[in-house]
């Protein structure tokens, strides 16, 4: 069934080019977020410090991660919940595939894994593009793969629930994925310190991305691909609390987010179900 | 062109939410990038560089506004009109077709204008920006000229775009961050390199952003070494780029009626 979903996932994204011109259509728009970021690092450090080399500044190194591993939360938010609302109102196909005997929760998390799939290839495209052309130093020991392959793990888990979440929501709501596409992960782009030390935020910006999973998330990947002699020169906003305490909060609150995301799901289903706008047409 | 400006200037604040999710939603990430330079220049003695730095994404964020609606509203819109079945009943209408374009670029413009005047008025309190406006009049002549020239180019993709078919959605989605990265929405577009910078003025939001933040900042600030040109000749140069485009929009609209004819399959939809 999340093999059937995934597929077609990947056919609806992919099947209007041809398989090198979606490849770079995949890549290009992170790649090209993560330029401006480049740019806008540049310029502050030219204007700021005269020395715009910016494999020398930790602080690049630090935002320059969090974006690259934000493409995750855009693509997979945007794949959860614009699942619904495509099917509903663009393809019209809702009715079809609701009536299926499948599981629509898992259905919808199959459709999402192909956003997974793109993103992973941006993300990897991004970071060597740091790597190679902006220097940047990254340094993981093998015993901390593992480590790392777990924190992927749980962080996507926890993206997907939010995602999901959001996609029980769009069973009530009119067609409003472009706002929410661009309002929520604008949310935690804000406020999980992905592009700059949560220390930056004032004092109740810090208390919102300390109760959102994705600053644990996007701090856990920076400790483990990050050298420790960068990161101690960054003022985080999480330095009182351990690799092992980070990941710990990371699954506790992908755990709540994951309960979560079921019990929200099956009841604004039920609603829907109630008020029979499962198939509704926005009509505007 | 009245008539298709109508249902846009109406329409576009019957849904209150969509209000809220293209005024306040923007801010966020506006939030954000703003976030990035204050992260990089804490030294109080650079508040004068990070005032013109933080402006400087203050406007690049309220015309991200222009440029997305130029993209999905103008340029795209032709084909989502096909796709719904529109497109027949304004090719049958005995009204020209550019004055049709002009209504969906008119009504474009003041839907977003309301959108983005509370985006840059709530973006320059919550940050405490402070202007330098020495020549408002001028300021005002580039910010119109720029919109008429974006929206040219939007007409003019109207009738590109139905010609991409299916593509036109992705073709959209492709020309969002790539081009706020070319036209330097958020950073002095001179850090490009001149180059870079000169080639991409051909999209009207690289000078137009250039020559409002040099007037709205002093010369001497932050980005004074990134500029490209001064702000009269960035004017001048959205002049033509205006006139051209909506030259290249009659063009491509003649073109396509012309396929059309010959083809037959100009409503035809989900290919």
């Amino acid at each position: 069934m999340l093999k059937c979903a995934a597929w077609l996932g990947w056919e609806m994204e992919s099947n209007w080019t041809e398989p090198g011109l979606f490849l770079i259509y995949s890549i290009i728009k992170p790649v090209a977020g993560a330029f401006i970021l480049v740019l806008m690092s540049f310029v502050a450090l030219a204007v700021g410090t005269g020395n715009a080399n910016l494999g020398d500044s930790a602080l690049f190194a630090y935002l320059f991660i969090g974006n690259a591993f934000f493409i995750y939360v855009a693509n997979v938010l945007f794949g959860c919940f614009q699942v619904i609302q495509s099917d509903r109102e663009w393809y019209q196909t809702i009715r079809y595939v609701y009536m299926a005997p499948i599981n629509y929760y898992v259905y919808i998390v199959g459709r999402a894994a192909s956003k997974v799939l793109i993103a992973t290839m941006a993300t990897a495209v991004t970071i060597a593009f740091g790597v190679f052309a902006l220097r940047i130093h990254l340094e993981m020991p093998l015993w901390q793969i593992p480590v790392f392959i777990v924190v992927m793990f749980v962080g996507l888990l926890c993206v997907v629930a939010i995602g999901l979440c959001l996609a029980g929501v769009s069973f009530l709501t009119a067609k409003h994925v472009h706002g929410l596409a661009e309002g929520i992960p604008g949310l935690f782009y804000l406020f999980c310190g992905v592009i700059f030390p949560l220390s930056v935020l004032p004092g109740w910006g810090q208390s919102v991305g300390r109760a959102l999973p994705i600053t644990y998330w996007l701090e856990a990947v920076r400790r483990l691909m990050l050298p420790q002699s960068q990161l101690a020169g960054i003022n985080t906003g999480l330095e009182g609390t351990d690799l092992a305490g980070i990941i710990g909060l990371l699954a506790v609150s992908t755990a709540f987010f994951f309960l979560l995301s079921i019990l929200l799901f099956q009841w604004t289903e039920h609603l829907a179900r109630k008020a029979g706008v499962i198939d509704m047409m926005t009509n505007y | 062109m009245l008539g298709r400006a109508y249902p846009r200037v109406v329409g576009g604040n019957r849904e209150p939410s969509w209000i809220f999710f293209e005024t306040i939603l923007p801010l966020l990430s506006i939030a954000a990038y703003v976030f990035i330079y204050k992260a990089f220049l804490t030294d109080p003695s650079r508040a004068a560089t990070v005032n013109a730095l933080v402006g400087y994404v203050v406007i690049g964020g309220t015309m991200t506004a222009f440029w997305l609606n130029v993209l999905w509203s103008m340029a795209a819109q032709l084909y989502w009109e096909k796709e719904v079945g529109n497109l027949q009943l304004y090719m049958m209408a005995p009204m020209s077709r550019m004055a049709l374009l002009g209504g969906m670029a008119v009504g474009g413009m003041f839907m977003t204008s309301t959108r983005a005047i509370v985006t840059l008025v709530v973006g320059v309190y919550v940050f405490g920006i402070v202007l330098s406006v020495g020549n408002p009049l001028l300021i005002l002549a580039v910010f119109f000229v720029t919109l008429i020239a974006l929206y040219g180019m939007g007409m003019m993709f109207a009738s590109l775009y139905l010609l991409y078919g299916r593509e036109a959605w992705n073709l959209s989605a492709l020309m969002e961050e790539p081009i706020f990265l070319l036209s330097g929405f958020y950073f002095p577009v001179g850090a490009l390199g001149r180059m870079v910078a000169l080639g991409a003025s051909v999209i009207p939001a690289t000078l137009g952003l250039d020559a409002l933040r040099q007037l709205m900042f002093s010369v001497g600030g932050a980005g004074a070494k990134f500029y490209i040109f001064s702000p009269e000749v960035e004017l001048g140069i959205l002049l033509v780029s205006a006139v051209v485009f909506l030259f290249l929009a009659r063009g491509a609209l003649a073109y396509l009626e012309n396929l059309a004819k010959k083809e037959g399959r100009l409503t035809t939809r989900h290919q």
